[in-house]
């Protein structure tokens, strides 16, 4: 049985929704980080579809999903450092009470 | 040949150093500012006499400087200095006034706290005055002319803590301002015309007969305009009297002698252009001739010794412009020759009546009496004064008045003849009045009145001199002023104009109007010395007309009604527009920029995660717009 692109993009869709959700209203900058990576996979999934099912299929789509992995494993390294920097000097990783630029 | 001609840019060079050193050094100077600001307007005045006496020599002639201030395009506009018949006569009156009252000062203004400052404004004062008389353009005679101006706004409004003092000095500054107004259009009109200031060119101008007879009357309209203002006659009249609130000297010196003959002098400078237009002459004449009597009427009643003379300058000056209204030679010298003869005996009776003032400590004359045996070289002199201004033989007054009348009479206008004789009678009456109810009869002050200082008296006792003896320059047998004015340039386009001739009065003239004079004194004499003819018979018969000039014939009181109060209610009218629809509009704008920088900063939280949510929004509304715009439906198209 064929899995449609649909369904590829739906999961991506709500994979994304969900990550965008996370990022927005969660307090802890941990989980905050984890949905931004949640958004990042979803986005991984929709160019490993596109790259089977698009137009001009290829392997281009999920090379690139490679590269942004590598990408996403040392962005979270360096936000985990920042997080940890943050921890140390503040006693919190509550995004809310981040906001040195405003006061 | 370097003659002394050519340094006459000293003399109001002096009175300005003299500003200047007291402006910088007053504090320290104290009542030393007087010695400097005599010591320096007696070398002026040396000078000045020197001037003169060169300018007087046989064969002498004019001379001017003339040096290029300004290039505009083809036009250049230069500054300079001229001296000639008309100016080195004025020279002498303005720093010999200016030098006496400045010694005067010394007595009168002792103990005064603003004792330099007093001093500075004096020096001031001169100097504009000499630099307006020494002016060869009329750009810069309204550059002193203002300067002038604003002496006299400082001098009246010296006593600046009283009320009466700020409104005179205002009201003299506001209405001498509608005279230069005039002066100011006549100015432009005759540069656009002419493409000059220089009196010269003018002169030419009109001599050749460039600019169309309607141009030259306008022109020496608005001029006379300029003279109105400063020289008080009607209907601008009403800044001089109330100009008394001033320190008495400056009376003597702005009010009486040298500024408000200012605007008489202007109308003799620019005389080339009256006499191009009958019309204008006409109006000189009779506005002239109508502030002589009305003042004149206006005199008879006043209380305050200082109003009566104020009211007797206007009514003079009337007649200095009654003289050169009525055209001709003898009239431009009539006019000029009072200029000079009024100067004297006009400071000396306010100098004189300062005298009084200072000694009895008041201004209204039936709260003296009796003052000549306690002050008899101030009465002595301000007799003397009377004497003059009433027109009494031999002194100045007689023959320039005689002059006046001979002009008028030579010119055949027997309406301003009579209104001349009628105005002189006027005269002659209120002065010996004010004469008589000072220093004659019972005390009626509460002071012990006392002689005044030696540096008071000197300054009468030189002035009375001058009011005796100045006449002889021009009389009738020997007119040597006369001939010496009309050798001029001025008295050349006259005899161009009117021929050479200059009238005298015929002798019958003089016996009457010495006679009318007498008769003045004697009715005078008769009501307030021997109290034959009781002084309230006017009053009494007929109340209306004395209220009428008691009241100044509601002058001050219809300019009041119908100028002062309209322009008060356009004022508030105006200022209530400022204050809520201009300023309104203004903060209107101002509150709505803040309200909207209100709303946005409170949307600035450095929530990141409440920045996410509106670009998420934003984004989601960017979407929703495109796709309902864009052709076909896109996103949320109906699908077909």
């Amino acid at each position: 049985m064929m899995v449609s692109i649909s369904s590829y993009l739906m999961v991506a869709l709500i994979l994304f929704c969900v990550g965008l959700y996370g990022a927005l209203t969660k307090r802890n900058a941990v989980i905050v980080l984890i949905s931004i990576e949640l958004m990042l996979n979803a986005v991984n999934i929709n160019l490993v579809a596109f790259s089977k099912f698009g137009l001009h299929p290829g392997v281009t789509g999920q090379i690139f999903t490679l590269f942004t992995m590598t990408v996403a494993a040392a962005e979270v390294a360096v936000g985990l450092a920042i997080l940890i920097a943050l921890y140390r000097n503040k006693e919190t990783v509550n995004v809310d009470e981040m906001d040195q630029m405003k006061r | 040949m370097d003659t002394l001609l050519h340094y006459a840019w000293l003399i109001p060079l002096f009175p300005l150093l003299a500003f200047i050193v007291i402006v910088s050094f007053g504090r320290q100077l104290k009542e030393g500012a007087a010695l400097v600001g005599i010591l320096l307007t007696g070398i002026s005045f040396g000078i000045a006499l020197l001037t003169f006496w060169e300018r007087f020599q046989d064969g002498a002639s004019n001379f001017k400087f003339n040096v290029s201030w300004l290039q505009v395009g083809d036009i250049v506009i230069s500054m300079g200095f001229e001296v000639n018949q008309l100016n080195a006569m004025m020279l002498v009156i303005v720093t010999l006034v200016s030098l006496l009252v400045q010694i005067y000062s010394k007595g009168y203004m002792q103990g005064d706290e603003r004792f330099p400052v007093f001093y500075q404004y004096l020096a001031l004062f001169t100097f504009s005055m000499l630099g307006l008389v020494l002016s060869p353009n009329l750009l810069q005679v309204y550059i002193f002319w203002e300067l002038v101006g604003v002496c006299s706004f400082l001098l009246v409004g010296y006593y600046f803590f009283k009320k009466e003092a700020k409104a005179a000095a205002k009201k003299a500054f506001i209405v001498t301002r509608i005279g230069d107004l005039g002066l100011f259009i006549a100015i432009c009109l005759l540069f656009w015309w002419t493409g000059s200031f220089e009196y010269t060119q003018i002169f030419d101008s009109v001599a050749l007969g460039k600019l169309e007879p309607w141009m030259i009357t306008l022109a020496a309209i608005l001029i006379f305009v300029g003279a109105v203002g400063k020289s008080g006659q009607f209907p601008l009249h009403t800044w001089l009297p109330d100009a008394m609130e001033g320190p008495t000297p400056v009376s003597a010196l702005i009010h009486a002698a040298t500024m408000v003959a200012a605007g008489v002098y202007l109308v003799a400078a620019t005389y080339p252009l009256f006499i191009a237009s009958d019309t204008a002459l006409t109006v000189v004449a009779y506005v002239g001739g109508f502030t002589a009597i009305f003042a004149a009427s206006i005199g008879l009643t006043q209380k305050d010794i200082k109003r009566v003379l104020a009211y007797s300058t206007v009514s003079q000056l009337g007649y200095m412009m009654l003289a050169l209204g009525v055209a001709g030679a003898a009239g431009y010298v009539a006019g000029s020759f009072h200029l000079m003869t009024h100067a004297f005996f006009k400071a000396l009776l306010f100098l004189g009546a300062g005298s009084v003032i200072h000694a009895v400590h008041t201004q209204n004359v039936f709260e003296m009496g009796g003052l000549w045996k306690k002050m008899p070289i101030t009465a002595l002199t301000f007799l003397i004064g009377c004497l003059a201004i009433a027109g009494i033989f031999p002194f100045a007054g007689f023959w320039s008045k005689e002059a006046i009348l001979g002009a008028v009479y030579g010119a055949h206008r027997f309406d301003l003849l009579l209104i001349a004789l009628l105005a002189a009678f006027f005269t002659a009456f209120y002065m010996f009045r004010l004469f008589f109810l000072t220093f004659a009869g019972e005390a009626r002050g509460k002071h012990q009145p006392h002689e005044s200082p030696a540096v008071m008296t000197g300054p009468l006792l030189i002035l009375a001199l001058l009011a005796i003896v100045a006449g002889f320059i021009n009389t009738p047998y020997a007119p040597l002023l006369s001939d010496w004015l009309l050798a001029s340039d001025t008295g050349n386009a006259i005899s161009h104009i009117f021929g050479d001739e200059v009238a005298h009065a015929a002798s019958w003239l003089q016996v009457v109007a010495l006679l009318i004079s007498v008769l003045g004194i004697v009715l005078a004499y008769l009501m307030y010395v021997k109290k034959k003819i009781p002084a309230d018979t006017i009053p009494e018969t007929l109340p209306w007309l004395y209220q009428l000039s008691y009241r100044k014939y509601y002058v001050d009181e219809i300019y009041h009604a119908v100028i002062v109060r309209p322009l008060g209610w356009i004022g508030f009218i105006l200022n209530a527009f400022d204050k809520y629809v201009v300023d309104g509009l203004v903060g209107l704008t101002a509150k709505i920029t803040n309200g909207i920088g209100a709303l946005h900063s409170k949307a600035q939280n450095g929530q990141i995660q409440s920045y996410g949510t509106m670009v998420l929004f934003g984004l989601l509304v960017l979407i929703i717009a495109i796709s309902l715009t864009v052709q076909g439906g896109g996103f949320f198209g109906s699908g077909q």
